[in-house]
């Protein structure tokens, strides 16, 4: 276990590193916290400002926010990447958000479809080529339900008025065209790319005249807001809800529908997994259609069974007796899986770096494990997010926020963790510093994680990774001890 | 002997095209073998040597071939008067696109396809009234245009937008080798205009190169899509336009200017009764404020 004094001197040591300014900079993004002194103000850490130039950060932008994360997922929706071809297909089916349908046919998540820029699109303005672009998906794809324009960075310098367009397409093609204004140059990270998305959710569909859903809502509906569905974490979800007794009509974003997005304004209550990217939608229905929502974490039998018993508790008497039938039906499969690969994952030491939620959602899920957190932090959080962080928190943790390549490379050389997660961008790194690595964006082609059934999965996932027999063989045997004698 | 590379700038509307092609077919009637590049989307650089309404543009073009790799030199290289080469690099209707990235893309071409390579003693880059990105400034950049003339007039507006591109040559004089070569006094007919555009120019540290006066065969020529030389060579007027040739070619004095300052442009427009002594008692002051106040205590 990290001491306060040891996690302190670590800190110092890489800010010392840096340039003055920039270490007064960093130095409100690092901190350590111990979980008796917690004070619930949101560990005193600066969030969501603009990353320091000349360092490495790991995030993403305003188009990454919303195409790859809100938008993308909407599976009967096409959704263009308006601009160069690059954003669209380096971004294209990377983020596991699965889904049940006939791409190509009545689906689209997989595909990318691009206003591919020339060079005359930028000096000639790129409106007319995207209004032809549309009636041309529309024509070869008609079972899309809508079409949402996402903006890369040169849309945004030359000025293409994509709202004209988009109001003009919409009413000839009688579908919903969502203009999108998320240049990647906005903002300081994807977060602000998530909440433009649901500012635009909010009115070309909700405000919709005309939007389909006209009935009522039943007693038990509710949303599942901000499950993007990695590896299948949406559905792994959604059963454990239906089977204590609720009716979930809409999925937000992952395997979700225009129709789903259009019926959310009728449910009884928001379900809201990842708060980060979806708070603003959550606190928009609250405020208009008076539909409270809950934070609700379902990693780890713990977080799960805490979960499903404070959604309960916003229903009657059936739907908490139905929680409870859940939580008896599976804690003994939970427990069978706790007991399966605790011995072998007990005490080990745990770093992450993720994007918004996970963070702190997943600290839970390892506990049960127990295993350890000793190190965490957020690409694009916000200061609420470290606040919620900080309740999760039980031993001396390190937190950083936007970390640097360098300093995470710093920590995770003192720490020495027995496991680190965090995305792609970092997998490599500290595989060859001989670090075990589980990729806590996409779930390593893995998945689901949320849930019963993603419990299992994840314990597996977590043992197999630290417990894997390569780690042991990183020493050549020229270098192991005796080499010399034989 | 090395191409001389000149870019034009000055006011929109101040005559930037008008007097380009005049000098342009003055160097040209004086055995000068010149080429016009028109950095503006409303491409009428060259309408003058060309006798057309407005000559089909490299941008026009390449958005019709496909792109600007589809294009070769003849097809947007058009000679006219005097064997004067003209180009004009085109761009999008005002309200669209990126006018900015139509001239780099122009000029990125030309350079490709070799148009400098020719026996060309001059080439003549017309731009755009304001340098309103760094599009605009692509003439100066990169070592492409090394000698910046600025068409000037004696009004306070003009003089302004004179200053405000001196400043942006001086950015790009410490990086390359362009250098403000002179001012030429398009004259509107203000007062003391040549002794104004003079001081100014001393302040500049370069020099007023031409004065060139106001005369109605000017338009009379335009009309008929003219130069004045081509007109009427016999005209006074055509003489001063000759002037201006001869001096350019002959011009040595290339300066990195020193801008003024806000207050010593005002000072000097103060000096020649262009611009009043500011009454700071009026600012933010509405008109039914004013009508408040007694009639001898505003006079």
């Amino acid at each position: 276990m990290l001491t306060q004094d040891e996690a302190q001197k670590l800190i110092q040591e890489v800010l010392a590193a840096y340039p003055p300014e920039a270490a007064e900079d960093r130095a409100k993004h690092l901190a350590v916290l111990d979980g008796e002194s917690a004070d619930g103000g949101g560990c005193g850490i600066t969030a969501n400002r603009k990353s320091l130039p000349g360092v490495m950060t790991i995030r993403g932008c305003a188009y990454a926010g919303s195409k790859g994360v809100v938008w993308g997922p909407i599976k009967d929706m096409i959704h263009i990447s308006h601009g160069p071809v690059g954003c669209g297909q380096y971004s294209r089916a990377g983020r596991r958000n699965y889904y049940v349908g006939y791409t190509g046919v009545n689906t689209f998540g997989t595909m990318n479809f691009t206003s591919d820029f020339q060079e005359k699109d930028i000096v000639f303005g790129g409106d007319k080529k995207l209004a032809k672009l549309l009636d041309e998906a529309n024509t070869l794809f008609p079972l899309n339900k809508g079409i949402s324009v996402q903006s890369e960075c040169p849309v945004g310098l030359i000025g293409d008025d994509i709202e004209a367009v988009a109001k003009k397409k919409s009413a000839d093609l009688a579908k919903p065209v969502v203009p999108v204004r998320c240049e990647g140059f906005r903002g300081v990270s994807q977060s602000l790319g998530h909440h433009i998305a649901n500012d635009t959710i909010r009115d070309y569909i909700l405000d919709r005249p005309n939007a389909a859903f006209t009935g009522e809502a039943g007693p038990y509906d509710v949303a599942v807001i901000g499950d993007y569905n990695i590896g299948g974490d949406a559905w792994s979800s959604r059963i454990l809800l239906e089977e204590m007794g609720l009716n979930v009509v809409a999925q937000w974003s992952g395997d979700g529908t225009l129709a789903e997005l259009e019926r959310t304004p009728k449910v009884r209550l928001n379900l809201v997994h990842c708060y980060r990217s979806m708070n603003y939608i959550s606190r928009h229905m609250e405020s208009k259609y008076g539909i409270p929502w809950l934070e609700y974490n379902f990693f780890g039998p713990t977080k799960i069974a805490d979960s499903l018993r404070r959604i309960a508790a916003k229903f009657d008497a059936r739907i908490q007796a139905g929680a409870e039938a859940v939580i008896a039906k599976y804690q003994p499969m939970a427990d069978a899986i706790t007991e399966r690969f605790r011995p072998r994952l007990q005490g080990k030491r745990v770093m992450l770096y993720v994007g918004g939620l996970r963070p702190r959602h997943v600290i839970g899920a390892y506990e049960d494990l127990g295993m350890e957190v000793v190190g965490t932090g957020y690409e694009f959080g916000h200061n609420d997010d470290y606040e919620r962080t900080q309740e999760e928190l039980k031993n001396t943790t390190l937190i950083y926020d936007d970390a640097t390549g360098y300093e995470l490379e710093r920590f995770v050389e003192q720490v020495r963790p027995d496991l680190i997660g965090s995305g792609i961008k970092e997998k490599y790194v500290f595989q060859k510093m001989g670090i075990p690595f589980r990729q806590m964006h996409s779930w390593d082609y893995s998945g689901p994680y949320h849930g019963y059934d993603g419990y299992a999965i994840f314990a597996r996932d977590m043992d197999m990774t630290i417990n894997n027999p390569c780690w042991k063989m990183m020493t050549p045997p020229w270098r192991q001890p005796g080499a010399e004698a034989a | 002997m090395a191409i001389r590379q000149c870019a034009i700038y000055g006011k929109g509307g101040i005559g930037k095209s008008t007097t380009t092609q005049n000098l342009v077919a003055a160097l040209a009637e004086a055995q000068q073998k010149v080429m016009i590049v028109g950095c503006d989307p409303k491409a009428d650089s060259t309408r003058l040597i060309l006798h057309a309404k407005a000559q089909n543009t490299i941008m026009q073009l390449a958005s019709e071939a496909g792109s600007v790799e589809d294009l070769e030199l003849s097809d947007v290289l058009k000679a006219g008067y005097g064997g004067i080469r003209c180009v004009e690099s085109g761009g999008p209707e005002p309200g669209v696109g990126c006018a900015g990235r139509g001239v780099i893309t122009a000029i990125n071409f030309l350079e490709e396809e070799g148009a400098y390579e020719e026996d060309l003693d001059f080439v003549f880059y017309d731009v755009l009234g304001d340098v309103v990105c760094g599009g605009f400034a692509m003439p100066i950049r990169e070592n492409k245009a090394q000698e910046i003339y600025i068409v000037v007039s004696g009004e306070m507006m003009a003089m302004y937008a004179a200053n405000n591109i001196a400043k942006g040559i001086v950015k790009y004089a410490n990086s390359g080798k362009v250098r403000l070569a002179g001012l030429i006094c398009n004259s509107r007919n203000t007062d003391r205009e040549a002794d104004l555009i003079e001081a100014l120019a001393e302040r500049l540290g370069t020099q007023m190169i031409h004065f060139v006066p106001r005369h109605n065969v000017v338009q009379r020529a335009e009309i008929r899509r003219m130069t004045v030389i081509e007109y009427d060579p016999t005209s006074p007027q055509a003489d001063e336009y000759r002037q201006l040739a001869h001096k350019i070619v002959n011009n040595k004095k290339m300066v990195i200017p020193k801008p003024l300052t806000m207050d010593e442009l005002e000072e000097l427009l103060m000096e020649f009764g262009i611009l009043d002594e500011e009454d700071t008692s009026i600012i933010g002051r509405t008109a039914a404020e004013e009508a408040t106040i007694p009639i001898q205590a505003v006079a």
